[in-house]
């Protein structure tokens, strides 16, 4: 009986049937070679992969500065962004629907992701002075057939820590769509607030909010000593 | 002798017993098994009997869904209306975004649950035992509620497969024949204002029944339906379409869907069964004692009912009432937040934050702690426990502690803590943070300032986990119908009759310079539901028909400097994404003229730390996977 308990015991002791999964599969979001820098935590494409029972989709994260990484299992996925994720376009297929590309994972495997966005931010200059940060950028319109869309508003973030969006900031100037006369000159001016425990330094980024669009297009983050 | 008695009974029982049981195992098999279970019903006996029939409604009722409702406080704390004190319930002010999935309604239960509906409507129309008069009105129920069940899942999903008839699988293996693409959004709305104008007349039209359907619970919902459909078609959004229709609603036919949302709020208003509950002439007991008078309230249309002593009682009162008169140690979960508190206007139709401070800056100071509330809505105080005002005759406690001449604060970290020697030139012991706190980070205290009154049950033993509550869940009121007509007359361009409609309510609530015609904007027809049904469950809906959600819920983090002299309280647009507090402390100056007069601080709960996010796609909850993969013909929602 003793004996009988052990063994059942023992048996579950065996390994898993698999390894964990080994493959990287690493990259950017990227327009023309350039990264597409995001919120944090709020843009994420969905990998498919077919063969085993119900569907289900694996949510893979795109970080604040366009980059995404995720363990997964050898294998044949198809990769898309669900539509109104990113602050881009993603393209259709003949019916109308987000297009899938085919990705092989065999092994670590590195690859940029080409998408289409609203707009880009150019030229983009962030510093610090007298105790205010002030951002100067021109905004490129990429998108301009039917699917364009118009800016609801360009922020200027700082933070404490290296996160620095909407829901992460100690201060922001924002600047309304309908307040913007150029697109080449857009300066924007935020006084730095006491920060607890001290600090001499501060995280800075654009962001553009476009109507209509749930997620933003941001600059690279900075940081700003002072 | 009488060993040899009780042998022979003993002998006498196997007996009877042998002899029994093989009796029993000459029946035929076919008597043998063929038992009627004594544990339920046929459905044949069921359908003789008018009562037996009503039990079976009463189950259908039952399941009738809610989102936010008294049985589950914590669900007005996930928008701006209140803070969750409640130490499990904080992450509700903690996570950045909903889940697409919020607030989805759409799984087996639900289909099972219209599928019973369906059933129940197919055998009511087959039996012929029942008087005629009990089986349509039984019939008529189960479509009211079968049309409750479609408008809920359009509000919250889109269109739905609509599903009328009890479907069967025949065990072919092939299960196509099951599966139903989404009908339109307009086609649901369609079918339950159909629906309903078809049963109205059926049902009773009596003011007295409230807990099951009537003509004006049904024109009720017609009405509610009727403009939700109305403004997603008027402030609909490009993105918010499907090419199949799914969702969206085409904005030629705003004016139609106002039109019938008028129609069926005047066809109770003229009915004139209904009124506006007046009972005490001080307007804001008047208004608590709304939600809690069962005894012929006119007000009330259709309501979920509960009964002490059974187990359809609830504890929405102990969970929520003041701490420091509490029945049990415990309450004080849901603090109304700074958000909504300041939302309610003054009597001369302005808005304006609760003034802490002056035009300059500089602090108030007030006399009594209940000064700062003065001259505004009666609405404030019926819906909210402010500081320095009684619930239960017993005066609620909240003081977040002394604040000393040079700035210094001097609080607790419990309920009515006492230090000694911590005022100045003063070693005496004293209380230094009320009963009822606040204390940041301290479940069960007024952590916002606030606690809530609406629903809150001023019988005895109500706070009691023994005794709970039976104070019922109002679904449709009055009150809402007039707003519905205001509403909808406003939109279809006639702003007289809108002022006219929303004038009976602003009476009630004791504003009584009337509004203008011209002074009924959209802005106003918002504020004017979310201060009229602030903790009634109209919110999320309210702002998701108006497509406000994403601009009001913007994820965009605020700060006290939003709650002090702000300018845009009536804004319809006004971001709220984190719920605020307004601390009471007392000023502790001996020889000043201000000694131990009040002062104000507006605070953020630590336990705040995220803002709200309301994505373009949580304006349809998503479909479940398992949904998709079981019915190919299913489209996604939009923006997921």
């Amino acid at each position: 009986m003793i004996g009988a308990l052990i063994a059942v015991l023992f048996a579950s002791c065996k390994k898993d049937n698999y390894d964990a999964p080994q493959a990287d599969f690493t990259g950017r979001i990227v327009y023309k070679g350039e990264p597409i820098s995001v919120q944090y935590g709020q843009v994420n494409f969905e990998l498919w992969q077919s063969g085993f029972g119900n569907y289900s989709a694996i949510n893979v994260n795109v970080s604040q500065d366009g980059t995404y990484g995720a363990k997964l299992f050898n294998g044949d996925y198809k990769l898309v962004f669900s539509p109104n994720q990113g602050p881009f376009l993603w393209k259709k297929n003949a019916a109308g629907k987000q297009d899938t590309i085919a990705v092989n994972i065999n092994g670590s495997k590195t690859m940029d992701i080409e998408v289409m966005p609203y707009y880009m931010i150019r030229g983009a200059t962030i510093t610090a002075a007298a105790g205010k940060v002030n951002a100067f950028c021109k905004l490129e319109k990429i998108i301009t057939n039917a699917n364009a869309k118009d800016i609801e508003n360009v922020s200027l973030y700082i933070n404490k820590t290296q996160f620095v969006d909407g829901s992460n900031n100690i201060a922001t100037q924002q600047i309304s769509g309908a307040a913007i006369a150029d697109l080449n000159n857009l300066n924007m001016s935020v006084t730095i607030p006491g920060i607890t425990p001290t600090q001499n330094y501060v995280f800075a980024r654009i962001g553009v909010k476009i109507a209509g669009v749930d997620d933003l297009i941001f600059t690279p983050v900075s940081k700003l000593s002072f | 002798m009488k060993k040899t008695n009780q042998m022979r009974k003993i002998i006498y029982a196997f007996a009877a017993i042998a002899f029994l049981s093989f009796a029993q195992s000459c029946k035929k098999d076919s008597a043998f098994l063929d038992k009627q279970p004594t544990s339920t019903l046929p459905i044949d006996a069921v359908w003789k009997d008018p009562n037996l029939v009503l039990t079976v409604v009463g189950d259908l009722y039952d399941r009738y869904p809610d989102y936010q409702t008294i049985e589950a406080w914590w669900t007005f704390t996930d928008f701006d209306e209140g803070f969750a004190s409640a130490s499990g319930d904080y992450f509700r002010h903690q996570n950045l975004e909903y889940g697409y999935d919020a607030w989805r309604y759409w799984d087996m239960g639900v289909y099972g649950y219209i599928r019973d509906l369906n059933m129940f409507i197919k055998r009511g129309q087959e039996s012929t035992a029942l008087k005629a008069e009990d089986r349509d009105r039984f019939l008529a129920e189960a479509r009211f509620i079968r049309a409750g069940i479609y408008f809920e899942m359009v509000k919250r999903m889109g269109g739905v497969p609509l599903i009328t008839t009890v479907l069967d699988y025949d065990y072919s293996g092939n299960p196509s024949y099951l599966q139903f693409p989404r009908a339109k959004e307009t086609e649901i709305y369609d079918f339950v204002i159909a629906e309903l104008e078809a049963v109205k007349n059926i049902l009773p039209d009596n003011a007295t029944i409230q807990s099951r359907a009537t003509k004006a619970a049904a024109l009720a919902m017609e009405s509610r339906a009727a403009l939700y459909a109305g403004s997603i078609a008027k402030y609909s959004n490009s993105q918010l379409t499907l090419p199949g229709g799914e969702v969206g609603i085409s904005s030629s036919l705003a004016n139609a869907y106002f039109t019938k949302s008028l129609a069926a709020a005047k066809e109770i208003i003229d009915g004139g069964k209904y009124s506006l509950y007046k009972k005490n002439p001080n307007l804001s007991e008047n208004f608590a004692a709304l939600f809690t008078d069962k005894g012929s309230n006119p007000e009330v249309i259709f309501a979920k009912d509960f009964k002490l002593k059974t187990n359809k009682a609830h504890g929405f009162t102990i969970d929520n009432q003041p701490r420091s008169s509490a029945e049990e140690a415990q309450g004080g979960r849901l603090n109304p937040s700074l958000n909504l508190v300041q939302s309610f206007e003054k009597l001369d139709n302005t808005y304006a934050s609760m003034a802490s401070v002056d035009g300059s800056g500089n602090p108030v100071y007030y006399t009594n702690i209940t000064d700062i509330f003065a001259g505004r809505d009666a609405r404030l105080a019926g819906t909210v426990i402010l500081p320095g005002t009684q619930f239960k005759g017993k005066t609620v406690d909240i003081w977040a502690g002394y604040q000393l001449a040079n700035g210094t604060i001097i609080t607790g970290d419990n309920f009515g803590q006492s230090k000694s020697e911590v005022l100045p030139d003063n070693p005496a012991s004293v209380q230094v943070v009320g009963r009822d706190g606040p204390v940041d980070g301290l479940e069960f205290s007024a952590q916002s300032g606030f606690y809530v009154r609406k629903y809150l049950d001023p019988a005895t033993g109500s706070g009691q986990i023994g005794t709970r509550s039976d104070v019922w869940w109002i679904r449709y009121r009055y009150a809402e119908v007039l707003l519905n007509a205001a509403e909808a007359a406003f939109e279809l361009g006639d702003p007289t009759t809108a002022a006219n409609y929303i004038k009976q309510v602003r009476d009630r609530a004791g504003l009584t310079v009337a509004l203008t015609p011209a002074q009924i904007t959209f802005d106003r027809i918002v504020h004017e539901r979310k201060v009229e049904f602030a903790f009634e469950g109209h919110e999320l809906w309210d702002m998701k028909r108006w497509r406000l959600a994403d601009k009001v819920w913007n994820g965009s983090n605020m700060s006290a400097a939003d709650f002090i002299n702000a300018n845009n309280i009536g804004s319809a647009t006004r971001t709220s994404t984190q719920v605020f507090g307004l601390w009471p402390y007392k000023y502790y100056n001996p020889g000043n003229a201000n000694h131990l007069k009040y002062v104000f601080k507006v605070i953020k709960p630590s336990r705040v730390t995220a803002a709200h996010r309301f994505r373009i796609g949580n304006y349809y909850s998503s479909i479940g996977q398992d949904v998709l993969n079981g019915n190919p013909k299913i489209v996604r929602n939009p923006n997921q």
